[in-house]
């Protein structure tokens, strides 16, 4: 955090992406991206997050994870907009192979194919993985 | 016996090998396990045969916190809640986890 907060002092803004390839309940990967996120958001960096593999699942419409007395997370999607967190990239191939399609996810994405997101993801000045 | 499967089909080889040996036994899908279930993902297809027997169920349960409906469930796939998979172990054991 203390890389972040100079970078702040120095107004040096950095793209940040954090790559989501796991479903959510499963493993505790989601819920920790998610707060991380919402860390990343509050030093003003350029955060985008990427939805692939299983990590589309995340944004699966609802969700009550209350049925397996877990914490119900995916709401946090739709206030990320208010953090300016907006670009939310979804890969094309990931959510055909699970029969998902982009009306069913909770939040507004931008869905990319895989080339895309490969060029998204080299763009960055860093990437973070869960 | 019963057979369960816990992790998604596109994470780990667990779904294959759990059929590969499932012959006429019955297999419950729960936790991340049950995105196996939906009709139009790419993995149902391999459920279809012990499906069409009625020998593949899924937990509700996993289900609703996943979102997903059982109308999206392929068919066959029996849904049952937790004292159903408590049932199918009482009635089916031995149980065999494919973690």
């Amino acid at each position: 955090m203390s890389e972040a907060m100079d970078l702040e002092q120095e107004g040096d803004i950095k793209r940040f992406m954090f790559v989501n390839r796991k479903a959510p309940h499963g493993s505790i990967y989601a819920l920790e991206a998610l707060e991380v996120v919402l860390i990343a958001a509050a030093f003003d960096q350029d955060v985008s997050l990427a939805f692939l593999d299983d990590g589309v699942f995340q944004l699966r419409q609802d969700q009550n994870a209350k049925a397996i007395d877990m914490k119900n997370f995916a709401p946090t999607f739709r206030a990320l907009e208010d953090y300016d967190v907006e670009k939310l990239y979804v890969e094309r191939e990931s959510l055909a192979e699970r029969g998902l399609t982009e009306d069913e996810l909770i939040v507004p994405v931008e869905v990319v194919d895989r080339a895309r997101m490969g060029a998204l993801m080299a763009e960055q000045d860093v990437v973070l993985s869960f | 016996m019963l057979h369960t499967v816990n992790k998604s089909p596109w994470q780990t080889p667990n779904l294959d090998a759990c059929l590969a040996h499932l012959g006429n036994e019955r297999l419950l899908l729960i936790e991340d396990g049950v995105y196996a279930a939906v009709a139009r993902s790419d993995a149902a297809g391999k459920l279809e045969a012990p499906a069409r027997d009625g020998r593949v169920y899924a937990l509700g349960p996993d289900l609703e916190a996943r979102g997903i409906d059982t109308a999206q469930l392929a068919e066959g796939i029996e849904v049952v809640d937790y004292s159903g998979f408590v049932q199918l172990v009482a009635e089916h054991g031995p149980h065999q986890a494919w973690l």
